[in-house]
């Protein structure tokens, strides 16, 4: 529990990603079985035992401590499980802290009343460290701040390029812990697990954005266009042993969607945008939101926001894998399946059919519901591969809308940035002169511009709240967004769908920046408040 | 015998010993005073007479500049005891920084001490805490919760230098108070083995130089500000938090934000700071040190300065031990985790 508790700990301080990756790498490398496996599980949330309440924890540290003294710390504290890990009276004890693989078997198999004692006696035995992670993990509130793709990447880095990350998330769903035969894989001392029909995930396609000159190269008979959806890519995965609905992160998500895991009466792998459909029109995304921000929704959610899977791409018919096979291949199929089985909420996407570049960005532009982003374009040729082969898939987003706003309030930024300015609540002038934010944008910029813009922040503040600066009514920003829409908890009663600086407009002065009514009007009709 | 409250007494200006006419660590210009240590909230500039020991006097020239550290200055040994009026007054070191002192005075027949900002833990560049046996002890309480129980320092040392190894190519930059911190941190990361040359901000240059020329050795130290950034990419820098999370710190290599100080105990604190690793080395007592040293000085009566004082009174009062807070105001101000006024 030493090691775990260690790089939880710096796991929780480190802001970079492949500072993560690094110690997760060094925790698999150096970390004997099973103690490792149970560590995996528990970053990645695998770990079914039933939590402990946080009033059997307070009642332990009430035996052992004074009752005020253990008030003022968790008033100065605020965490409980931090407090209790902190103030914990020192035992003389002989045990050593326990052994990962030890805490995880007893708490699968201790009876509730028992948790108290053999939590107790193995508190005695640790430091603060170690009790933190004890729990955090019996309390079921870890929270590492490393996602379960960065522990994949960090397991592909102790295979040392033998095993991609992509590999090991496709037999990841169909293994448990402590994962014994995975960590025999990718050390080269077994071979690949066989996940023998068990639903799992396969790492999707991905489109690389078309850049202007991209797009004088493109040849429009080697493509197939469709519309990209402003909803959340998903894969369905339905065998004998199960139905999933995974994120493009690989996240199992099926829990928030019973009415589409339902529905998935067949056997697949099929690819699609998830969305909020409403008699055959899709609704903004901040109706998707709703749903996403539940884990069990009830009858209600599921009838005010209609879900349903626009699908992309069929990647397994049965235990068939037609990800080999050329997309026009796969599109037929895809078709005939369909038909086959005509699936409830759930349609095909459809095919653009045009000649030249010039006809689709027309198509593009014309588009005008907020819920099209753009278009995808697809190689007619091209095999479905993992990740973001070059020159096979292109998303071509639309135009973004733009807003000249003002700066208002201005932060640092984290990590490399927490010497720079780098974060901007911009806001637009109302009627009677008042100037009101709209949103924040924190990327967008260059190197360049951020160091400018930086200065400008710092020479231009007129007050500090803590670490945000007010500055001066002075700089505007040209801000790109994908959409606007209406919502009660901005004071502007307007939300912006990924605002970010598309220019600094330095030249221009901030009484020129547009209007609150100019924004008003970009508004997509029909959106449910969020 | 007078109990201590007839002649020590709470002043707008301080803790003043009346029958000796001093004050101890005032917060504003006196006639006489008596200084523990020169950490800025406790060692302030202006006043007329100073008495002090001989390498507070020298840190406070440093920090202040010659002759704004008193006008008059006395220094006084460790032990050797000398008579302010009808008080007799001694000095023991406190184990906080280089130089920190417990003034003891003593009146007819009672006896109190003031111990200024003290620690228990070992320290390679100060002298230990002595307990000394008294009537009323004086305390400050900035840990006093027992949820800080500072780990050995060496515990933390070990720490950064796995991570120096795990990271060689980023700069690992720590946070530390410009005095005693600092120097602390540095014989550590020598005691440790670390025998590369260690990287210093320009405002822990003449501090670190007052330590060494007071023979405390502290091995290669060079200035961050003209090192180039190839030269810091593995590299270990001493700087005051307030720099690392400002435009200074754009010279370092992908840095790994360190700070030593106890407060990292507290998650919340670091994570507050930007602090990507959290350092608990303190100048101060934890709560199990304070607690201790109540035991060890067995004074029936226990005053306390500043800090979290109602947590020790109340844990002194099952012990039997009267708890006083004198709620002075203004020490603290400048504790560990503030900085230096920023140099370049």
């Amino acid at each position: 529990m030493i090691a775990f508790a260690d790089l939880l700990e710096r796991l929780v301080f480190t802001p970079g990603r492949l500072a993560k990756i690094a110690l997760l790498r060094r925790y698999f490398a150096t970390q004997p079985d099973p103690d490792r496996g149970f560590g995996l599980a528990a970053l990645t949330g695998e770990l079914a035992f039933q939590a402990a309440k946080p009033a059997m924890i307070r009642a332990l540290v009430e035996e052992r401590t004074d009752p005020a003294l253990f008030a003022m710390s968790r008033d100065y504290v605020g965490d409980l499980a931090e407090t209790v890990a902190l103030i914990w009276p020192a035992a003389p004890s002989n045990a050593g802290p326990p052994r990962m693989t030890e805490v995880v078997q007893t708490l699968l198999s201790t009876p509730k009343s028992e948790l108290p004692f053999v939590l107790a006696g193995w508190l005695d035995a640790s430091d603060a460290s170690v009790r933190y992670a004890l729990l955090k993990l019996i309390t079921g509130e870890l929270r590492v701040g490393a996602s379960a793709r960065l522990a994949k990447i960090a397991l592909a880095e102790v295979a040392e390029g033998r095993i991609a990350a992509d590999e090991i998330e496709e037999v990841w769903h169909s293994l448990v812990p402590p994962y014994t035969p995975l960590f025999a894989w990718i050390e080269g001392r077994g071979p690949r697990p066989d996940p023998a029909g068990a639903p799992v995930f396969r790492s999707p396609m991905l489109a690389h954005p078309l850049e202007a000159a991209d797009i004088a190269a493109l040849i429009p008979s080697a493509f197939r266009a469709e519309w990209k959806w402003d909803g959340i890519r998903v894969q369905l995965v339905a065998t004998p042993l199960g139905r999933r609905i995974f994120s493009r992160g690989a996240d199992d998500i099926s829990g928030a969607f019973p009415e589409i895991v339902e529905a998935m009466a067949f056997h697949g792998v099929l690819d699609g945008e998830l969305l909020v459909l409403r008699d055959g029109q899709v609704a903004p995304f901040a109706d998707l939101q709703q749903r996403l921000n539940r884990k069990a929704p009830g009858a209600k959610a599921q009838r005010d926001y209609p879900v349903a899977v626009r699908l992309y791409d069929l990647l397994f018919d049965g235990t068939e894998d037609l990800r080999p096979l050329p997309f026009d291949t796969r599109r037929a199929r895809l078709e005939a399946w369909y038909g086959l089985h005509n699936p409830q909420r759930m349609d095909l996407s459809e095919l653009i059919p045009f000649a030249t570049v010039d006809e689709l960005s027309a198509i593009r532009d014309g588009a005008r519901a907020a819920s099209i982003e753009g278009l995808m374009l697809k190689r007619g040729d091209s095999a479905y591969v993992p990740g973001r082969p070059k020159g096979q898939w292109w998303k071509w987003k639309r135009d973004p809308l733009t807003i000249d706003a003002v700066v208002m309030y201005a932060q640092r930024g984290h990590g490399k940035r927490s010497s720079y300015y780098s974060d901007y609540t911009f806001g637009l002038w109302r009627e009677d002169g008042e100037l009101v934010p709209v949103g924040k944008a924190y990327s967008g910029f260059t190197d360049a511009e951020l160091v400018t813009l930086d200065r400008w922040i710092r020479n231009h503040t007129v007050h500090r709240f803590g670490p945000v600066r007010e500055v001066e009514r002075g700089l505007v920003l040209e801000i790109a967004f994908d959409a606007a829409q209406l919502s009660r908890r901005h004071k502007s009663g307007v939300a912006l769908r990924f605002p970010r600086v598309a220019r600094v407009r330095m030249d221009k002065p901030a009484d020129e920046a547009d209007r609150l009514d100019t924004l008003m009007r970009l508004i997509e009709p029909g959106a449910a408040q969020a | 015998m007078p109990h201590p409250e007839t002649w020590l007494k709470v002043r707008p200006d301080g803790l003043f010993c009346e029958p000796g006419g001093f004050y101890i660590d005032p917060l504003r210009p006196v006639g006489r005073a008596v200084i523990t240590h020169a950490h800025a909230d406790h060692a302030r500039p202006g006043h007329d007479a100073v008495l002090a020991s001989p390498e507070t006097l020298a840190l406070m020239d440093v920090r202040m500049g010659v002759g704004r550290a008193g006008a008059v200055q006395q220094a006084l040994d460790y032990g050797e005891p000398i008579s302010i009026g009808e008080v007799r007054v001694w000095m023991q070191p406190a184990g906080h920084v280089l130089g920190s002192a417990q003034v003891a005075m003593e009146w007819r027949g009672s006896r109190a001490v003031v111990s200024g900002d003290y620690k228990r833990q070992p320290d390679p560049t100060c002298r230990p805490f002595v307990p000394i046996p008294c009537d009323v002890f004086v305390t400050e309480a900035t840990f006093a919760l027992p949820v800080f129980r500072h780990p050995p320092a060496e515990h933390e040392i070990a720490k950064l230098l796995d991570s120096v190894a795990l990271f060689p190519e980023r700069t690992h930059v720590i946070g530390a108070y410009a005095l005693g911190k600092a120097q602390r941190v540095i014989a550590l990361l020598r005691q440790a083995g670390w025998d590369r040359p260690i990287y210093l901000h320009g405002a822990q240059i003449p501090l670190c130089a007052a330590y060494e020329c007071m023979g405390i050795a502290l091995g290669e130290l060079l200035p961050a500000t003209v090192a180039g950034k190839d030269k810091l990419a593995g590299a270990i820098v001493i700087a005051p938090p307030s720099a690392i999370a400002d435009r200074w710190a754009r010279r370092l290599a992908e840095p790994v934000v360190c700070n030593a100080s106890g407060w990292m105990r507290v998650r919340q604190r670091a994570r507050s700071k930007g602090v990507e690793l959290p350092l608990v080395i303190s100048d101060h007592s934890d709560w199990d040190e304070l607690n201790q040293t109540l035991d060890e000085v067995g004074a029936p009566e226990v005053w306390v300065t500043h800090g979290r004082e109602e947590a020790l009174i109340h844990e002194a009062a099952k012990r039997g031990i009267r708890g006083r807070a004198l709620r002075l105001v203004g020490y603290g101000d400048e504790q560990e985790d503030l900085s230096e006024p920023a140099a370049a």
